[in-house]
């Protein structure tokens, strides 16, 4: 934080005064315990009233009667009672006034040890990526019983990429998109309509050789999709790049909804609400990964199995997240990046330094959407049928939520992130001891907690860590020295 | 003639209701300069303590006037409502004023997927039908044996929203709260320097968007007979909608805009298709948005540097 300056008292007039510390004087223990027992126990309290409507009564439905209520008062004051302990504890330990405020001062030895650290940490990422299936395969025993773990690898990496694509938008540029599913729809129903629409594969039939459509579709389709899911990004975002940031969330909001909707209510081209199945498969070099004779198993002499394609699927989004992650970082070094990251920072400044700030907007946010039609057609080769139930404002929100956590503009963050926010949930799908009689249950089911945990999580690090996880971002240009910006060091940026 | 008469009714009606949710969006943007995007979800979170609160008084206490049903649940709703929109201010956007721009709207998404999903978790994800409460309507007119009717729970929306607009605007012009409200839109820092509490400010205005969303929840419950834990997203986005179109941060432009949304909406199912009624909300938003920003009655916005 810079030193208070005389200019300060005349900034604009949304920013709050500063939350001021209380003047620390030492204070006994005895003395602090009251006001936390007081604090804990008017937490509490509120928690109890706020959890009471909701939470005490169930209106449930029994059968096709009307409603009933059940009670659950019990639970309230155990979460009532729960609140007022943390509090009370937090009050007396980590909030307690006289406790010195410890400073980050790491040792020498810390600092030497991440700086020899940090350079590996990228490379020993890529390399767990590239051995995960055969990890998999080693360690669940065979091919067949690794599907399960090469398909949340899979499921892990779309979002990873789709978190990456998003971060060039969000993190690099500072544009809020809430629409960025919309293109990962443009992606799936480009690669989905190209392939099952018989007129248009006579077309291609026609004019290119008899064949070569069906043996490549999803290789000609890939850059198809990417480019169509980009011109869609610089078809919206022309008249909206204009808008300041919250007006620009909605608006991108707005647009993803009206695509989903178009999807749903144009049956005669997408099929509706039932959505478009028997999507063909990926192929290898125009192999199949079927029993035939010409398939991938018998040509190269291996016994077959399903498990060869989804092997073969999760290098593809590892390659895909991969092109995503240089892409970016070499876009960083080139000057449209370093637009980017002055545009998030501060948008005036560079319009008065000359940078066209429509057209800087615009090139990320179709980058953006680009990377999110590649991801669009490889969830659609995937599980070979799309709907617009897959594209719906809660999937925008976890890729968001997936960029907010791992730090806006951190790629290792952003991969980080998706990892555990997507993997942690799936195990949390698999806790089968939370449903054991003496905690919740055997009705209880984690998977419902997801989002709820996403919301929390996304206002917890709005709240406590503003700029992330990974809050320190190394600059891409520097002078003299490359020194680290992190959010305390630099004020915020009015993007 | 007869059909325009009857969407007109049924337009003014659900107007209303964005209308109510919309002065919501409104003051908190006029005061704090940000979109409360969980206000569509304490929204719908209303409706709820409103489905509660009508169970618990017809089914357990028993009280068979079913006006005095609907008052109980309105302050009820009203008050647990308000309530929480408190506790969200002061957990999720309060800590951060005077972060950047977009970390309050971050956070406030966060809430909204919480408080949908709050509600899904505790009361199940299927919707929630109550019986008709008030079934009673009013033929104003026959014709070839189409009716044109008001209900009597359109009567109640249109009159309780219009006692409570005015309720409201006296709150606003006339009480020592409304000026301190007003002089924090203006100027926050010499608000606080003048002696204002300008955090109190703040929240007191949170629970007023509240209160009103919570009546437009227990009439959305009446007019309806059924909610939904997703229910406040979309009839939240549309307020929005209505909001800017009225001019974000203006009072009597929230109500104009909220009752056009809703006239819009039903004349574009009665006459055009009903499967794109949603698409035509979404649709006016981005083209306000673009070309007319500043709304009907707003000011135009000045770019301080």
């Amino acid at each position: 934080m810079a030193a208070p300056h005389a200019s300060d008292l005349w900034e604009d007039d949304d920013k709050a005064p500063q939350v001021t510390i209380p003047p620390v004087a030492p204070t006994p223990r005895e003395a602090a315990l009251l006001p936390a027992l007081k604090d804990a126990v008017a937490s509490g309290i509120i928690t109890g009233l706020l959890l009471l409507p909701l939470v005490g009564f169930r209106a449930t439905e029994s059968g096709s009667g009307p409603l009933t209520l059940t009670y659950r008062f019990g639970l309230v004051a155990v979460l009532a009672a729960v609140v007022a302990g943390l509090r009370l504890v937090l009050n007396l330990t980590v909030w307690h006034p006289d406790r010195r405020r410890a400073g980050k001062s790491s040792s020498p030895l810390a600092i030497r040890l991440r700086a020899g650290v940090a350079p590996l940490l990228k490379p020993a990422f890529f390399a767990l990526a590239l051995a995960y299936p055969f990890l998999a395969i080693l360690l669940s025993g065979g091919l067949s019983p690794s599907r399960y773990w090469v398909d949340l690898g899979i499921y892990i990496l779309t979002y990873v990429m789709l978190g990456w694509g998003l971060n060039i938008v969000v993190g690099l540029a500072g544009l809020l998109d809430l629409g960025y599913v919309a293109f990962y729809a443009v992606g799936a129903y480009t690669f989905a309509l190209l392939s099952t629409s018989v007129p248009l594969n006579a077309f291609f039939d026609a004019h290119v050789a008899e064949g070569f459509w069906a043996s490549w579709s999803f290789w000609v389709c890939l850059p198809v999709a990417g480019i169509l899911a980009g011109l869609w990004g610089v078809i919206l975002g022309f008249p909206v790049l204009r808008l300041r940031g919250d007006y620009l969330a909605i608006v991108t909001l707005a647009f993803g909804e009206i695509i989903r909707l178009v999807l749903i209510n144009w049956v005669s081209l997408t099929n509706g609400g039932a959505g478009i199945s028997s999507i063909p498969p990926v192929t290898f070099f125009g192999m199949s990964f079927d029993r035939d004779d010409t398939g991938f198993a018998a040509v190269f002499g291996l016994s077959f199995s399903p498990m060869h394609r989804m092997i073969f699927l999760y290098f593809i989004i590892l390659g895909l997240a991969a092109l995503t992650a240089l892409a970016t970082i070499r876009l960083r070094q080139m000057p449209v990046g370093r637009a980017w990251e002055a545009l998030r920072e501060d948008e005036i400044a560079c319009r008065s330094l000359g940078i066209n700030t429509t057209l800087t907007k615009l090139t990320a946010f179709a980058t953006g959407a680009m990377f999110g039609g590649f991801a669009g057609a490889f969830f659609a080769v995937r599980v070979r049928f799309v709907s617009p139930e897959s594209f719906t404002f809660m999937e925008s929100a976890v890729i968001l939520a997936i960029v907010v956590l791992g730090g806006m503009g951190s790629q290792m963050g952003v991969a980080a992130a998706a990892v555990l926010l997507i993997g942690g949930m799936e195990m949390l799908r698999n806790l089968t001891f939370l449903k054991s009689d003496f905690l919740f249950g055997s009705d209880f089911d984690p998977a419902l907690y997801r989002m709820l945990i996403f919301g929390f999580a996304m206002v917890a690090v709005m709240v406590w860590r503003p700029r992330g996880l990974v809050a320190t971002r190394m600059p891409t240009i520097f002078f003299k020295t490359r020194r680290a910006v992190s959010g305390s060091l630099v004020k915020e940026g009015h993007g | 003639m007869d059909i325009f008469l009857q969407q007109l009714i049924n337009g003014l009606t659900l107007g209303s209701i964005y209308g109510l949710i919309a002065i919501g969006y409104t003051m908190v943007f006029g005061i704090i300069g940000m979109v409360n995007f969980a206000h569509g979800d304490v929204f719908m979170v209303s409706a709820f303590i409103g489905l509660i609160c009508v169970l618990l008084l017809t089914t357990v206490v028993g009280i068979s006037s079913i006006f005095l049903v609907l008052a109980i649940t309105l302050v009820v709703a009203m008050l647990f409502t308000g309530l929480t929109s408190w506790a969200i201010e002061r957990v999720a956007y309060r800590p951060l004023r005077g972060s950047f721009r977009l970390a309050p709207m971050i956070s406030a998404i966060g809430m909204s997927i919480f408080l949908s999903n709050f509600v899904q978790v505790a009361q199940g994800p299927r919707n929630k039908p109550l019986p008709p409460l008030v079934p009673d309507v009013i033929v104003l007119m026959e014709r070839n044996g189409y009716q044109v009717t008001l209900a009597y729970k359109q009567i109640i929306i249109m009159a309780v929203t219009a006692g409570l607009l005015f309720g409201f605007w006296w709150l606003v012009q006339k009480t020592p709260l409304g000026r301190a409200q007003r002089a924090c839109e203006q100027d926050r820092k010499m608000a606080a320097l003048l002696g204002i509490n300008v955090d109190r400010t703040i929240s007191l205005t949170f629970v007023i968007g509240a209160a009103l969303a919570a009546v437009a929840g227990v009439m959305y419950l009446m007019y309806y007979g059924v909610v939904n834990f997703a229910d406040g997203f979309v009839p939240g986005v549309k307020a929005f909608t209505a909001a800017v179109l009225g001019g974000i941060g203006s009072l009597p432009g929230a109500v104009l805009g909220g009752l056009l949304i809703g006239l819009i909406e039903t004349f574009w199912s009665a006459y055009f298709s009903i499967e794109y009624k949603d698409v035509a909300a979404f649709s006016i938003l981005v083209v306000v948005l673009i070309f007319m920003p500043q709304g009907l009655l707003g000011r135009p916005e000045v770019e301080k540097v």
